[in-house]
Order: structure tokens, then sequence, then C-alpha cells
């Protein structure tokens, strides 16, 4: 079977684009390269489905007809790709609601025990105090609980600003968990 | 072949959708909509028992959707493997779904105004039930793709409930990461049908035979890819502990039961049916390794319980891994056996930390202590599952383990005693993790700021109510009953694992006799 080349190549550059829009933070960015992708791999179901033919309807046309299971994949595909984009779509608009920005956000939890494994490690005191430290700012999540989710978006810097402050230790500040700050 | 009750196949994915729909019509009449959701499960549990049955002794029950022959259209079909997987995961909903119900109007959120349940609650259950079910009886990979989307769709919405900060930040990294893998399934799809024409498995497995090696391996490491993502394999497990523990305690538990599973359901139907050869067990075998270390290493580290079994989750998704990856027929029984057991304890511990968040107002075990005391129940309801899931015996996950571990000394290379190995040491790590719990949260001194008797939320106390014990103890019972019925599991865990590495009675049932390799 040979296919046809354009279409491979317009695939691949969707595929890839796609790929690297959805490596983004940016929630809607990621959305975009989502689509980019979804679109791509339809092209490539039209490279499956083999050469052109006549419409898949028997007795319009004496041509060989294409291949029309690909046809009826891709249209399932379509309308699934649909519905997730309008949950993506959602999501984003509340996270924005939420925190002024549609950023995937660190979880903080693994920050917090990445930076008491250090704090273990390294055995210094100001270490140990940022341990302590980190440990009250693990009593803010739990207020999530009762309410007040306008707070949130302010928990998470205070953790973020509450890493850094390590420095005293004599390290240089990073790692999985931290990194991710902007 | 004889499938009289092949009717019975399409109502396990219908029925709960039909459920679906009429409890989102009834979504102000909370008590109309408990009654539609348990008839319902209630219904698909009989259902599956006698497909279980059927499929036992009389072979693959098998459906063609709207008469459409396999190379055109949809194939449905049951076999040993499907109607046990669905009649677990059907009762683990049961049991959760029981639990939501018991706690009652104010529960599942903590952020709305705590007057009205979340009408959308069952019906969205009731739809992730209706997309495992369906990924279990297909015959075909696009249609398993589209269970697989079902599923997701569903528990975007459950992830995200009540769409607080922190849910929305968890179901961020989980949809990103779902939407992935589900491309890359999609890819691997487009692939599979350039490559032979068709999608039915049967079919299928009838033509992979006859490819180029390299166009086989292509497609075998892309379709590997895309389940190992859902099925949190490492290196592609970094997902799950960082979205589930944020859910609430009853869609964490249904999570961890049924959605990693259900990636390794599709590996172990695609390995055996479409790759029968040992060509990446090797792969798989280190990846069964890195998967049960790295994770429980994880796991000992944690605070928080629900990270914690998040971790051991993870975990032991490797030993199913082993499981398949050792490619015999032991291993491959031993593999469906910890699939059942470990669907069933991990939703059970999920919900007994549900029921510890709601007696200490926490599930992070800094801030809890001295719960053997307050409250002896919930002791006894975490520690017998909590013991099973470390592998003592003799419970089902001993007797898991030492399936898969005869399985791998079987097989007796290098790379399986290493294994071997591995699942021993991660073993008796997780009954470190579980007693470090054990120790911090039941027996430790009472920390300051604990409650003592649970949160208030919408203006009372939510106490240990019967509601929320009965279907917790239930699933304890059910996890302790496997122990005395593990001989006639393990006989159709083994008959299941024959016929999976035969291939011959799927294929004759899906495609008529005489249809061969």
């Amino acid at each position: 079977m040979s296919v046809n080349l354009t279409t491979v190549v317009v695939a691949c550059v969707l595929i890839g684009t796609g790929t690297y829009l959805f490596l983004s933070r940016s929630l809607v960015r990621a959305l975009m390269g989502f689509l980019l992708m979804g679109n791509g791999v339809n092209l490539l179901f039209i490279v499956a489905s083999g050469p052109a033919g006549a419409p898949p309807i028997v007795g319009e046309s004496d041509e060989p007809m294409v291949d029309p299971v690909p046809q009826a994949l891709v249209l399932t595909a379509i309308v699934i790709t649909l519905g997730m984009t309008a949950f993506v779509l959602a999501l984003a608009h509340r996270a924005r609601q939420l925190s002024g920005r549609d950023l995937v956000d660190d979880d903080t939890e693994s920050a917090r025990i990445h930076a008491r494994a250090e704090a273990d490690l390294l055995d210094s005191p100001s270490a140990r105090d940022v341990t302590e430290q980190i440990a009250a700012g693990g009593e803010l999540p739990e207020s999530r609980h009762h309410g007040d989710t306008e707070s949130d978006g302010e928990v998470g810097t205070t953790w973020r600003d509450g890493i850094p402050e390590r420095g005293g230790g004599g390290r240089p500040t990073g790692g999985p968990g931290t990194g991710g700050g902007r | 072949m004889i499938t009289p009750y092949a009717w019975m196949v399409p109502l396990v994915v219908v029925l709960p959708l039909v459920g679906a729909g009429l409890a989102l019509a009834a979504a102000r009449r909370t008590h109309v909509q408990r009654i539609i959701s348990m008839t319902v499960l209630g219904a698909m549990l009989v259902l599956a028992g006698v497909l279980l049955w059927a499929s036992d002794r009389l072979g693959p029950q098998v459906v063609h959707v709207g008469g459409w022959m396999p190379w055109e259209g949809i194939v449905l079909a049951v076999d040993r493997l499907s109607a046990l997987m669905v009649i677990v995961s059907t009762t683990v909903t049961m049991g959760v779904l029981g639990y939501s119900i018991g706690q009652g109007r104010s529960s599942f959120d903590d952020e709305s105004d705590g007057h009205s349940p979340l009408p959308v609650f069952h019906p969205t259950i009731l739809v992730l039930a209706a997309g495992v079910t369906t990924t279990f009886v297909s015959g075909d990979l696009f249609h398993l793709y589209v269970g697989f989307e079902m599923l997701l769709a569903a528990s975007f919405v459950l992830l995200t409930l009540g769409g607080t900060a922190e849910r929305v930040r968890a179901g961020t990294t989980y949809v990103l990461v779902s939407l992935l893998s589900s491309m890359i399934f999609l890819i691997a799809i487009s692939m599979v049908y350039a490559a032979t024409g068709t999608i039915n498995l049967a079919l299928l497995a009838q033509r992979t035979g006859e490819l180029p090696g390299g166009t086989v391996a292509v497609l075998h490491v892309m379709l590997l890819l895309g389940f190992a993502v859902k099925a949190a394999v490492f290196p592609m497990s970094g997902w799950l502990p960082d979205s589930y523990p944020t859910a609430p305690a009853p869609v964490t538990a249904v999570f961890a039961g049924l959605l990693t599973k259900v990636g390794v359901y599709a590996m172990i139907r695609t390995q055996t049916l479409l790759f029968p050869t040992t060509r990446f067990d090797d792969v798989l075998l280190w990846a069964a390794l890195l998967t049960m270390v790295v994770g429980i290493l994880g796991a000992i580290v944690q605070d928080d319980i629900k990270r914690m079994l998040s971790y051991t989750l993870v975990s032991h998704i490797g030993y199913m891994l082993f499981g398949i990856a050792v490619g015999s027929t032991v291993g491959l029984a031993a593999a469906i056996f910890y699939v059942i057991h470990h669907i069933l304890i991990q939703t059970t511990l999920f919900l007994v930390t549900g029921l510890i968040e709601r007696v200490g107002g926490s599930s992070d075990t800094g801030r809890l202590g001295d719960l053997a005391r307050i409250s002896p129940v919930v002791g006894v309801l975490f520690f017998v599952p909590a013991m099973n899931l470390a592998g003592i015996p003799p419970f089902t996950g001993f007797l898991g383990k030492v399936g898969l571990i005869q399985a791998g000394i079987d097989q007796g290379t290098w790379l399986t005693y290493v294994v071997v190995v591995g699942a021993v040491v991660t073993s008796l790590l997780t009954l470190y993790a579980v007693s470090r719990v054990w120790g911090r949260a039941f027996w430790s001194e009472n920390p300051e700021g604990m409650t003592g008797q649970g949160p208030v939320r919408g203006g009372h106390h939510e106490a240990l109510g019967l509601g929320v014990l009965f279907p917790t103890s239930a699933l304890v019972a059910v996890t302790v009953a496997l122990t005395f019925v593990a001989g006639p599991l393990y006989d159709i865990t083994t008959r299941a694992a024959v016929d999976l590495m035969l291939r011959e009675p799927y294929l004759q049932a899906v495609l008529g006799s005489g249809a061969g390799l």
C-alpha cells in the first residue's frame, strides 16, 4: 500500500506541534496542544484507510469504495475530543476563577516531604527550623476543608516562599519539588 | 459454541447507562436516585454472576452487535476474566455507593452549602461503572478506547467534584495525563489498523502473527505505553499519588480500586491475545521491579494516609505486571487473582481512611493519635485489610503473592529471581508502611488539635453512623471471605489463564467454530 505523503507529513507536524504545546504549564495551551494532536491522529486514521475512492454507499458508483471503518472511527474520535475539550475548558475557567491564572500548580505535599528529607540529611539547626516552619504551613491545607476557598491561592504562595528561605542551610534551593516556582 | 446467555452481555453496559439517565432525571429526589443506583448495581452483579457461571461452563459468551460480523462491526465477548472483573468492579462500586449514601445529605462536599448532596454524583458513578464494564466486555480495540473515554470523562467529573482549588490542581494533572495516554492509545489503534486492516481483537490475534517482526514490535510498544500510563507503571506513575488523595473518600476509593486495574486488564488482554511472544517480557519484568520498589519507597515517607495508600497502589501494580511478564499460565492465574484481591483491598482501605477522617478530622498521621482507644471499631476495620495488603497469612494478599513468587521461581531466570526478591522486600516494606500508620494514628498519644469526634460540617457533628460503618464492614468481610473461597477462586483464575494462553477458545467463540491461528 502506498500512502499519501502530504497527509502523513501534515499529521506528523500536527502531532509534533501538539506535543510541544501539551508540555506547557498553561492549561489552555495544553488544550490547544491536545486539539492539534487529536486532529493529527484523525489524519493518521485517514492514512490508515488506504487509497481514496468512491463514497462508501453501495450502489452509488462502480468505482472501488474507500474503507468506511476508519471514517466511522474518526467521527467517534472527534466527538470524544469535543467532550474532553469542553471539560478542560471548564476546568481552565475554574482554575482562573480560583487563582487568576490557569497554570498547573506544584504538589505542595511532595515539596514539604522533599524539604523534610533534605533537612534530615543536612541535620543543621536552621534546616530543622525550616521543616517546622513548613510543617506549620502543613496546617493550612486542612483549613480548606472548612470552606474559605478564596485563600487557597495564597496558601500555595506561602509555601513556595517558605521553602526558598531554607537557603540559610547552606544549599541552593531547587530540586524536583521546589523547582517549579515562577 | 453455545452462547445462550449472550443476551445478558450488553445489559451490563446498558443498565448502568439507563440508570445514569434515570438518576439524572430524578436529581431532586435523593431517595429515588439511591434506589435506582443500588438496583442497577445489584442487577449488574446478578448478571455478572450468571455470566461467570456460563463462561466457565459453556465457554465465552459472545454478541455480534447489530448482527454485524467481526470484520465489520463490534463484538462483545465475556470470558472468565471479563466476568470476574465485572463482578469485582460492581461489588466495590456498590460498597462505595453504599458508603456515600450512608454519609447522608451533607456528605459529598465540604465546600458546598452542606444542604444538598451533589445531584450529579450518582449518575456519574453509574457512567463510570458503564465505562469500566465496557472495557471488560469489549472484543474490539476501538470499542475498548471508547470505554476508556467513558470512564475517564466520568472520573474527571468525580475528581474535581465541588471545584475547590486543591481538587482543580489535582484534577488538572490527572486530566492532562489521562488525555495524553488516550492519545497514545489512539495513535496505536490507527497504526494497528494501518498494519492489519482490522481492530477486532480475535482477528488481530490471527493477523499479528503474519506481520514482520519490527511492525509488531512497534504496535506492541505503543499499546503497552498507553496502558502503562493508565495502570500507573513506573516511570509513568508520578501522576497517581499527586491526583488521587484530594478527592472525597468514596471517590478515591472507587478510583483506586478500578481505574488502574482497567489498564492492567487491557494489558492482560492484549498481551495474551495479540502478542503471545516473549518479546518484551524482560522489559516488563524490570518495569514491574521498579514499580514495586520505587512505589513502596514513596509510601514509607508519607505522612498522609491517603497518600501512603496511593503509593502502595502504585507499588502493588508491580505485582500484577510481574505476573503478566512471567508469561506462564501460573503467573497469569496469580496475576488475575492478585487483581481481584487488590481491587477489593485498596477500595476497602480508602473507605476506612474515610472513616478515620470522620473520627479524627484528618488523614494526616501527624494530627491523629490514640484512635485505637477512641474508636476500636475503626481500628479493627483498618488493621485487617492493612495486614491483608501487606501479605500476612492467611489473607488473599499472601496467597496472591505466593502464587506470583511460585511463578517467578518456576521460570527460573536470574531476572525473575531478582524480581521475586523485590516482591518479598516490597511486601515487607508494605508491612512497615502500614504499621507506621498504625503506630502513629492508632497507638501514639493524642496530639493537640485533634478534635476526637469529627469535624463540624453543615452544622452538626458527624459520628460513625451505621450508614458508613455497614458498607465498609461489608467490604472488609468480603476481603476476609475471599480467603475462605480462595481455592475455588484460584481454580477459576487458573482456568481463565489456561484459556487466555491457548487463545483458541476465545477465537472460536468470536469467529465461529473452525477458526484457528
